[in-house]
């Protein structure tokens, strides 16, 4: 246990690391860039509306008061966290005066929710299919949703959701291609809202799990047909172990070991798969809103869902490593 | 080098198909260099003219004629793969040797770092650097961005042959020789690690060069830049698909198919040539 504790610590200090260091590479970005927020910010304004310049004159001083781009490069950064730590980026820009924040946790639930389901599938179903492939090497049914799988994985996530979006958008148009629910619909713990949900949700997850199973799969399959070959396998086989506790408990456990660990280095990648999915099946998760904010020059969004991905994806992480432990015992004794 | 290239190609069937698409694509690609047009002018041909024996690929709504712009359009995103694959490989190598051979509080250190970046989603940050920069983000810069992202994986990899390569006789003897650190790294333990930097190359390009694709198609970056991404970008933003433009948006999702499962094929095939065991079986020996 004390192992155990000891291990969850260090992945701990890990975890503040990737955040201090993500957040932070982000706040120098943002200062060594050559443009500068408050004029950007006014440029939008003022292309919309006609603006007096001593009104001009006024909102620049208040969006520099906001920004704080007249004092230190020190003080900026020392306030920068003090502001993230609270959770205050300012006001949405898109959105005024609705707090950025709030818009990022508004859409928050959606991408998570996208995310973690077709993630789980996607690691459940590749890591059966690649497991039982990779054990009976000559069924023919393994064979071709191998093939299948592995020439979908190297395509860009963008392509095959486009793919699909074209498929059942165009030439079969059975399911819902856009939004994150029907406009009927009024949100809420209903039985009607969650269906509708559950089936916006099924094409944006459906190009997330084709995209990523082929990956899942090869691995799989390579880590369990070198297992075979183990002699604690052939013993097990002679001495009349069942099957399927052949496969699941002494060949599939064994081999998903580095399977989890390479769970935890792909969900960042993973998250910029949903960004594009969201975009093209117009979804209404944080990818959609970073694209909405860039386009419309929102500064306070997009810091706000830069940071809180961050986080995430560095959560996200932390919580699959604390998991790894349970699963391989060697982990727990170091 | 050539036995090598010669065993692979007759043993290896994935090897030669994904070598046969690569290079057909790369040769597609180079032709741009004889272009008759400037891929970056627009109305230079009527437009929406389905494929014909005058327009090979047809042209699109901005009347650009989509042979020639797609052969830049690859030219420039291969280059660009190229230029992420080269520079993260750089970095992978001189910390993936570096924290192998040096052991002790320095691979502690680099493997710290190493953790931290495999942790970082890289696309709010290219994002982020999009907002700050616009128009100022030019693939040369896009590329450097992305380098400093995609070496850490890969430098893991070759931390761990290196770690196998420390304890060998060669190297001792190569110390006791009075070989230096870096002459050790470079001489000695770099050739072991290079079919793993080879096989990276290609995972690194496929990654880098889906990135691009990605942010072009949100207009993330310069779209007045022909690549595959902002061929896509244009023909989205023109509703290819909607006003029967189909060949615009078919003939480079063929291409990009093509590209990306040649690449892949490749860096299977490499891996599997790195694992002699099942080199062997292959070679039915």
């Amino acid at each position: 246990m004390q192992g155990y504790l000891w291990f969850a610590a260090k992945r701990f200090i890990q975890l503040l690391a990737v955040i201090f260091f993500g957040v932070s590479a982000m706040f120098v970005v943002t200062y060594l860039s050559p443009i500068d927020p408050v004029e950007q910010v006014l440029g939008r304004l003022s292309a919309r509306s006609n603006l007096s310049p001593e009104a001009i004159a006024a909102t620049r001083l208040a969006l520099t008061e906001m920004f704080g781009t007249d004092q230190p490069v020190l003080t900026q950064y020392v306030n920068f966290w003090s502001r993230l730590l609270r959770g205050d980026l300012g006001a949405s820009l898109m959105a005024f005066p609705t707090p950025a924040m709030e818009l990022v946790l508004r859409a928050m639930p959606w991408t998570l929710g996208l995310l973690l389901t077709s993630t789980a599938i996607t690691f459940v179903v590749g890591n059966l299919a690649g497991g039982l492939a990779g054990y009976f090497q000559n069924s023919r049914l393994l064979k071709a949703f191998g093939i299948v799988t592995m020439g979908l994985q190297p395509i860009p996530y963008y392509i095959v959701a486009f793919i699909i979006l074209i498929v059942f958008g165009y030439l079969w148009p059975v399911l819902p291609i856009s939004g994150g629910f029907a406009m009927d619909v009024r949100p809420g713990w209903t039985l009607p809202f969650i269906l509708s949900v559950l089936q916006h949700s099924l094409l944006p997850a459906l190009s997330l799990v084709l995209v990523g199973l082929g990956g899942w799969f090869i691995g799989m399959r390579a880590l369990v047909s070198n297992i075979v070959t183990e002699d604690y396998v052939t013993y097990a086989e002679l001495a009349g172990v069942r099957r399927d506790t052949i496969v699941g408990d002494y060949v599939i456990r064994n081999a998903l070991v580095p399977q989890v660990t390479a769970l935890a280095m792909v969900i960042g990648g993973v998250f910029s798969g949903t960004v594009i999915t969201e975009q093209v099946f117009n979804y209404p998760g944080m990818g959609s809103l970073l694209v909405d904010a860039v386009n419309a020059g929102d500064y306070s969004t997009v810091l706000a869902v830069c940071t809180i991905s961050i986080a995430a994806v560095a959560l996200a992480i932390f919580i699959v490593d604390l998991l790894h432990p349970l699963l391989d015992p060697r982990v727990r004794a170091e | 080098m050539f036995a090598v290239l010669r065993d692979l190609i007759r043993y290896n069937a994935e090897f030669t198909i994904g070598l046969i698409l690569v290079g057909i694509v790369a040769i597609f690609a180079a032709l741009s260099f004889f272009s008759p047009v400037d891929p970056t002018q627009i109305y230079l041909a009527i437009p929406d003219q389905p494929p014909s024996a005058q327009y090979w690929f047809g042209t699109n709504s901005r009347g650009q004629d989509l042979f020639w712009q797609l052969s830049a359009a690859f030219k420039n995103s291969l280059i660009f793969g190229i230029t992420v694959a080269v520079l993260s490989r750089i970095i992978s190598i001189a910390v993936g040797l570096a924290a192998g051979y040096l052991g002790g509080w320095v691979d502690r250190v680099l493997m710290f770092i190493n953790d931290i970046f495999v942790a970082v989603p890289i696309f709010p940050i290219l994002v982020l650097f999009y907002f700050v920069l616009r128009n100022h983000m030019d693939s040369f810069t896009m590329a450097l961005i992305m380098a400093c992202f995609g070496w850490p994986f890969d430098a893991r990899l070759i931390r761990s042959v290196a770690l196998g390569l420390k304890h060998r006789e060669f190297t001792r003897h190569a110390v006791f020789a009075g070989m230096s650190t870096r002459k050790v790294l470079l001489e000695e333990h770099l050739p072991y690690v290079m079919p793993i930097v080879f096989s990276t190359f290609m995972n690194n390009m496929l990654w880098s060069i889906g990135m691009e694709v990605t942010l072009a198609v949100l207009g993330f970056t310069n779209i007045n830049n022909p690549t595959i991404g902002t061929v896509l970008y244009w023909a989205n933003s023109h509703s290819a698909m909607v006003v029967g433009v189909w060949w615009w948006v078919l003939i480079p999702v063929i291409l990009i198919v093509i590209t990306f499962v040649g690449l892949f094929l490749l860096a299977v095939s490499m891996n599997e040539y790195i694992d002699p065991r099942s080199r062997l079986r292959r070679m039915g020996a």
